[in-house]
């Protein structure tokens, strides 16, 4: 099979889809002319042309809500936040308006948007610049969050969110755009809430998403060495969320490891973790352990970010304390 | 010239919100309406006058004192007070409440309670016609105090930069609940914020529905047109406070006093007998036929039912997965 880099497998969603449907047209900071900060949207404002490419004053709130209104009109707007730190700005349009129109207003309006936006930290660029926040959005009632891991991922749940009739927040991950995976040439689609098993194992369930999955990968390697077989879940779409897929893999392995890039308190981790005791409580030979970003602002100088991001050995740190 | 059947209509419908309002006022009193309550008394002749000039699938847009541009729509009563009483036969289901009003039958959009943020929603809606280049325009109502809003300078840049047909109409109250303009504006005279983005402002008397509508009027064929977005400033007073748990001590009694004297209603009511548009006894009738249109609304909202518990899940999502909230 082919392979396509993930900001490449972006591009060709977002381009499939905007041949697909007069409806929908993207919008944002230099996403036209100059192609996309990450490269995602290149070569499109040349095949679409300026009305369906458009770019944006640096006005994130105007952003998703001029969105809002076009997707009121019936369009089907992909308005991207050049990063998701920016979303931070928009917070009102998104989790104030969004979100709740569809349930405020009675059912009489939809909102298909997907608001993309890369996310994560790892590159020195600071306390501003280097957010996991999708536990945020997750908490919010009215929103879709899909965050995936490789590039047949990404096309194809970008596919799926485009097509929602929902409020969709796809989150890419700034350090994954170079990642290259096999995309197959015919058209797929992802369905919303279906986890992937990255890695089968019998021993322990790590759960992670996002670039987190590649730690998690990184550490089922090292554990296997010493003859622990972890089982790797991507969620793929932390809302809708597979506690199907969740449950049966712990109900099998009986230990489980939650590990996101964002923040430890009251993260998603936090919500995976309860849900888990609630349901398999008696199943469990171990509780439920939980890595995670340290909760300080993410510092600059590359020895402490590192020390804040978690890591595989973060990973096979927590795996170890509970596999005994 | 504005037609003598345009004219009656009009005074028609500020006389029904008017009477409408009144008895929210009543009921919200009464303990039927709960939460924040913003009633648009003494405002009547802008919603009135800007909404009359538009056509029936141009988009409208409001804020959280969302009553009068809802009904000037030509929203059902009846499904208003459903709606502000909670019940499930309110326009919204009784989800949405007096400030999340909205009528997708009648392209009018909300009702949001964030001050500004209807703005670049307007925009977006602007951003559609443009896009579909049909015939459409947009009317979007604010208060004075959205106008220090960021978002309100990211929707006039937005509008102007793309070009965008929207009418941004602020009526300018002089409170933002009870803080007088001159002292949270930098810029007390609000229209002229659109030479800020290139756009033409204009001031009006929003206490004379006839001049908002002229000026409207003008204005949508210019939208219409291609011309751009506009900002149109309408100087008006609300009699009441700014919600219903809010006795306005600070408007002293004269300037209210004042205000009231320059009040829409009777003014139209003046202009229409002495044109000879209408004849007391016609007024009189329309007094009579709103009374028992604001009465049914009561009744039956008052005979409605509350929403089902069931009804608490619906409309979260338009798709639904396993994992979705359910009872």
């Amino acid at each position: 099979m082919r392979e396509l880099r993930y900001y490449e497998a972006v591009g060709e969603a977002l381009a499939e889809e905007m041949r697909r449907d007069e409806r929908v047209f993207q919008m944002g900071e230099d996403i036209g002319l100059f192609g996309g900060t990450f490269r995602t949207t290149e070569g499109h404002m040349a095949e679409f042309g300026s009305r369906r490419v458009r770019d944006t004053p640096i006005a994130e709130a105007g952003i998703v809500g001029l969105a809002i209104g076009a997707a009121f009109a019936g369009l089907r707007p992909v308005p991207e936040l050049m990063t998701m730190n920016f979303a931070i700005v928009a917070m009102d349009q998104i989790v104030n308006h969004a979100a709740k129109m569809h349930y405020m207003f009675g059912g009489q309006i939809h909102l298909p948007i997907t608001i993309r936006a890369p996310g994560g930290g790892g590159t020195q660029k600071g306390a501003q610049h280097s957010h996991s926040i999708e536990s945020w959005f997750v908490n919010t009632p009215g929103i879709r969050v899909v965050i995936p891991s490789t590039p047949y991922d990404v096309k194809g749940l970008l596919k799926t969110s485009i097509r929602s009739d929902d409020v969709v927040l796809f989150i890419e991950h700034e350090m994954l755009y170079a990642k290259k995976g096999p995309v197959p040439e015919e058209e797929y689609l992802i369905p919303f809430g279906v986890a992937d098993i990255k890695r089968a194992g019998r021993d322990v369930t790590i759960i992670a998403w996002s670039k987190m999955v590649y730690e998690a990968l990184r550490a089922a390697e090292i554990l296997a060495e010493e003859g622990i077989e972890a089982e790797v879940l991507d969620p793929r779409t932390l809302d809708p969320m597979d506690w199907e897929a969740v449950l049966s893999s712990v109900a099998r392995t009986r230990r489980c490891v939650v590990a996101e890039e964002g923040w430890r308190k009251v993260g998603v981790g936090a919500e995976i973790a309860a849900h888990v005791q609630e349901h398999l409580f008696f199943e469990l030979d171990a509780p439920v352990q939980r890595v995670a970003a340290a909760d300080v602002p993410t510092p600059y100088s590359k020895q402490l970010e590192q020390a804040a991001l978690p890591h595989a050995e973060d990973i096979v740190r927590a795996v170890l304390k509970i596999a005994t | 010239m504005i037609p003598a059947a345009d004219q009656v209509q009009m005074y028609r419908q500020m006389l029904l919100i008017r009477r409408l309002e009144e008895r929210v006022a009543e009921m919200y009193g009464d303990g039927k309406i709960g939460g924040f309550t913003h009633l648009y008394i003494g405002q009547e002749a802008v919603a009135v006058g800007g909404i009359s000039s538009l056509n029936h699938d141009d988009y409208v847009i409001s804020t959280y004192r969302d009553h009068g541009h809802f009904l000037a729509r030509g929203g059902d009563p009846k499904k208003f007070m459903a709606e502000l009483f909670g019940r499930s036969t309110g326009v919204c289901r009784g989800k949405g409440g007096s400030m999340h009003l909205a009528d997708a039958d009648h392209y009018f959009f909300g009702g949001t309670g964030i001050v500004g943020a209807s703005l670049p929603i307007a925009a977006g809606l602007g951003l559609a016609c443009r896009y579909r280049d049909d015939d459409r325009i947009v009317m979007c109502f604010f208060g004075d105090g959205a106008t220090n809003q960021g978002v309100f300078h990211e929707a006039l840049n937005f509008a102007k930069l793309w070009n965008l047909p929207v009418i941004f109409v602020c009526e300018n109250n002089f409170y933002g609940i009870g803080t007088v303009v001159s002292y949270s504006s930098a810029l007390t005279e609000v229209h002229k914020k659109a030479a800020g983005y290139g756009m033409p402002g204009y001031k009006i008397n929003g206490m004379d529905v006839l001049e908002v509508r002229r000026t409207c009027e003008e204005v949508v064929r210019m939208v219409r047109g291609g011309a751009g977005p506009a900002l149109i400033e309408a100087r008006c007073y609300r009699y009441q406070g700014h919600s219903m748990t809010d006795p306005g001590r600070y408007r002293a009694r004269a300037e209210e006093d004042l205000w009231r004297k320059r009040d829409p209603i009777p003014r139209l009511a003046k202009g229409l007998l002495a044109a000879g548009y209408a004849t007391e006894a016609r007024l009189a009738e329309i007094e009579r036929e709103i009374e028992a249109l604001t009465e049914e609304a009561v009744r039956f909202a008052d005979a409605s039912p509350e929403p089902d518990l069931s009804a608490l899940y619906d409309d979260v999502f338009v798709e639904r997965y396993p994992s979705d909230p359910h009872a």
